[in-house]
């Protein structure tokens, strides 16, 4: 089906919709979270919720996150969808526990029998100056422990259709949302933050990635507001000549390995940019792919640009040297086309 | 009041510092943020969370306080450091992100760490109140008769930490004094909404030990209730929970547009603005007279405008300086 309709809405926005458009369909979808109701989530992720489907179905939470998030668990075993909302994804520290010992496990401990379809949204990501507690993006460790789904769209379009599909999907999705992508009136917007969104329901499959950009140069592997970077990267780039292809992973479990695979076998070269830590997590795991998949096509050893292995700081000039930019992006693709 | 001049007069003078330094802040986070408000812009980017109206809280433990007692406090710390009495200008200059700063720039607003006074605080709801506990821990194993106090909003109440905390420290008699800054809102979330009794000082009798309210946001009144908290805990008798009703008088955080409170309720909270009507009582009482007020008010802003100066005039840290601090021994991490 196409949908011609040129309706813009901010990510944001669509992520309200996506919500929205499942609990006007299924009675059994929920929302619990902190000041998700009056407030409409401090990012705007519940925005309109409280006033279309009352409090019975938006609900205000106290500070108890072990608690609610441990609830939908519950609800979800026993035939609810919850979706349930963890403020900053930096906060899992409270209540972990819930989301990988049990939400993530407990399909698996049933042999299949139980099933725990639920959306654990939350909000990621740094770049403004909120410091070491409130600015990491952590997606690495939820897709590093088995058992959950990890979203993570970059625009509109995805924002809504990932939410849908996460809304109905068996298993317990994580659904991480870059507050730079988010298109929120207070926070520095890329122009992509707002885009078209159709109308009605769809879905936007997880565990596929997009080609953000077309190019034969180089690989561009990335994710979140990343994605962002990297296509204002390629902008840069083209007028040096180079063309770079920017593939969005989407989701990191599953993780779409052919299209990591299928681009680095047209483009040669491999760079990944991640705003999370160096470290044990995506970057290495896409390099890894691409090394087993397709060794015999890579022209160079493909190369990381990821936030180092430091808390996030807080002042403006080391945040700024500590997130990959675009001129670092840019810079790092330069040196990899020399490179081999 | 059988209480002594210089402890009335220093509570007063703390809560005009705070709260000057608080409108400083304000006035220079929002400088040049406007008119299209954007969080990471200006001179100090990021979030905000100010305590106008919450310095009785932080005061009314002040004179009871000793070399060595340790503090653990929130996302909304600035009363709690100011009154424990944490360099004002290496405060100020953390919060401006510079490299003389507390925290080499590296914390920023919700992560003041000072070693003397002995100070820290988290953006992590209840994070403290634990740290408290180990704190107060290290004491007994010291032998010292320091005490260990530990802030935290109404909200942190209903975290799982809260409750650990209370019975770690009933259960090994620890001198802690656990200070529920009762501000009514957590957010947006109002605390009938939220927690399933009136008064957290009640959980205090789920832990076994002694749980005051303090009924109103008055200095005085917080300064006899920790008085005998603080002693108590010194004394080796153990924990104490003190609730105490207080005003956060602006949005949760800068930039909030506060639209979940009504009306009615904001301009009742500003009409007991408690700087105000503590110093009318402390004017009715003779305590001090007018031309003492206005040359507290002069000094309290002095202080104030230093560290401001102090903070702006220093330099930023440099880029790389990033990877510093990770580990001890100020190593680089790569
Ligand atoms: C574990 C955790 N959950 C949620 C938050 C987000 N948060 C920051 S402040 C706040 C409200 C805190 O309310 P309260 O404890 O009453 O303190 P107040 O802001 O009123 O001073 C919330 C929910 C957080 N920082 N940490
Ligand atoms: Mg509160």
């Amino acid at each position: 089906m196409t949908t011609t309709t040129e309706r813009k809405l901010t990510t944001q926005k669509a992520i309200a919709e996506g919500i929205a458009t499942e609990m006007a369909e299924d009675d059994s979808v929920f929302v619990m979270g902190e000041d998700v109701g009056t407030y409409g989530g401090i990012f705007g992720a519940t925005e309109g919720l409280l006033d279309k489907f009352g409090p019975e179905r938006i609900m205000d939470t106290p500070i108890s996150e072990t608690g609610f998030i441990g609830a939908a668990v519950g609800a979800a075993i026993n035939g609810m969808r919850p979706i349930v909302e963890l403020m900053f994804v930096d906060f899992f520290g409270v209540c972990m526990d819930q989301i990988y010992n049990n939400m993530a496990k407990i399909h698996y401990f049933s042999g299949g029998n139980v099933k725990v379809p639920m959306v654990l949204t939350t909000a990621v990501g740094g770049g403004y100056s909120d410091a070491g507690q409130h600015s990491q993006t952590l997606w690495g460790m939820f897709a590093h422990l088995p058992g959950m789904k990890v979203v993570v769209p970059s625009n509109p379009y995805d924002a809504k259709g990932l939410m849908i599909a996460a809304i109905r999907d068996d298993n317990p999705v994580v659904y991480m949302f870059h507050k730079g992508v988010l298109g929120l009136g207070w926070m520095t917007n890329n122009p992509r933050a707002t885009g078209a969104v159709p109308e009605g329901p769809y879905e936007v499959p997880i565990g596929k990635a997009a080609v953000a950009r077309e190019g034969t140069d180089l690989t561009i592997v990335t994710i979140g507001l990343s994605v962002h970077k990297a296509l204002d990267a390629a902008e840069d780039l083209e007028k040096t000549g180079i063309s770079a292809e920017v593939l969005d992973l989407r989701s990191l479990v599953p993780l779409d390995r052919e299209a990591i695979v299928a681009s680095v076998e047209k483009t040669h070269r491999l760079l990944v940019v991640d705003e999370d830590y160096q470290s044990f997590g995506m970057s290495g795991e896409v390099i890894t792919t691409a090394v087993q998949g397709a060794f015999d096509y890579l022209d160079a050893p493909p190369m990381r640009l990821a936030t180092p292995d430091i808390p996030i700081p807080y002042s403006h000039p080391l945040e700024t040297w500590a997130l990959p930019s675009v001129e670092r992006i840019t810079e790092a693709a330069s040196t990899l086309l020399v490179a081999g | 009041m059988d209480i002594p001049k210089d402890h009335l007069v220093d509570m007063y003078e703390t809560m005009v510092k705070i709260r000057r330094f608080e409108e400083r802040i304000r006035e220079l986070y929002f400088a040049d943020k406007l008119p299209a408000f954007d969080i990471a812009a200006g001179l100090i980017p990021g979030e905000m969370h100010l305590a106008a109206g919450q310095e009785p809280v932080a005061v009314g433990m002040r004179p009871h306080l000793k070399a060595g007692d340790a503090i653990t406090a929130t996302h909304r710390p600035h009363h709690v450091a100011i009154a424990q009495g944490v360099d004002l200008n290496k405060m100020a200059a953390e919060i401006f992100g510079r490299e003389t700063g507390l925290g080499r720039g590296k914390g920023g607003h919700m992560h003041l760490f000072s070693v003397e006074p002995n100070f820290g605080c988290s953006g992590i709801i209840g994070e403290g109140m634990p740290v408290a506990v180990g704190a107060a821990m290290a004491f007994r194993h010291k032998g010292t008769d320091n005490v260990a106090l530990s802030y935290f909003g109404e909200g942190a109440a209903n975290q799982g930490a809260f409750h650990e905390s209370l019975n770690l420290a009933s259960l090994w008699k620890l001198p802690v004094v656990f200070i529920c800054e009762d501000n009514a809102y957590a957010i947006s979330v109002p605390k009938a909404a939220s927690t399933a009794i009136p008064d957290n000082s009640d959980r205090a009798s789920a832990y076994g030990i002694p749980g005051v309210l303090v009924g109103e946001n008055d200095p005085v009144a917080v300064y006899e209730v920790m008085g005998e908290a603080i002693a108590r805990a010194r004394r080796g008798d153990g924990p104490s929970l003190v609730e105490i009703k207080t005003d956060r008088l602006w949005g949760h955080f800068e930039g909030d547009a506060d639209a979940y409170r009504s009306e009615e309720f904001k301009t009742e909270m500003n009409e007991r603005d408690p700087i105000i009507v503590y110093g009318n009582r402390l004017l009715a009482e003779g305590v001090l007279n007018e031309a003492d007020m206005a040359s507290i008010q002069q000094a309290m802003h002095d202080d104030v405008e230093a560290a401001i100066e102090f903070a702006m005039a220093s330099p930023y840290p440099a880029p790389e300086s990033a990877l510093e601090d990770v580990f001890a021994g100020r190593s680089v991490q790569l």
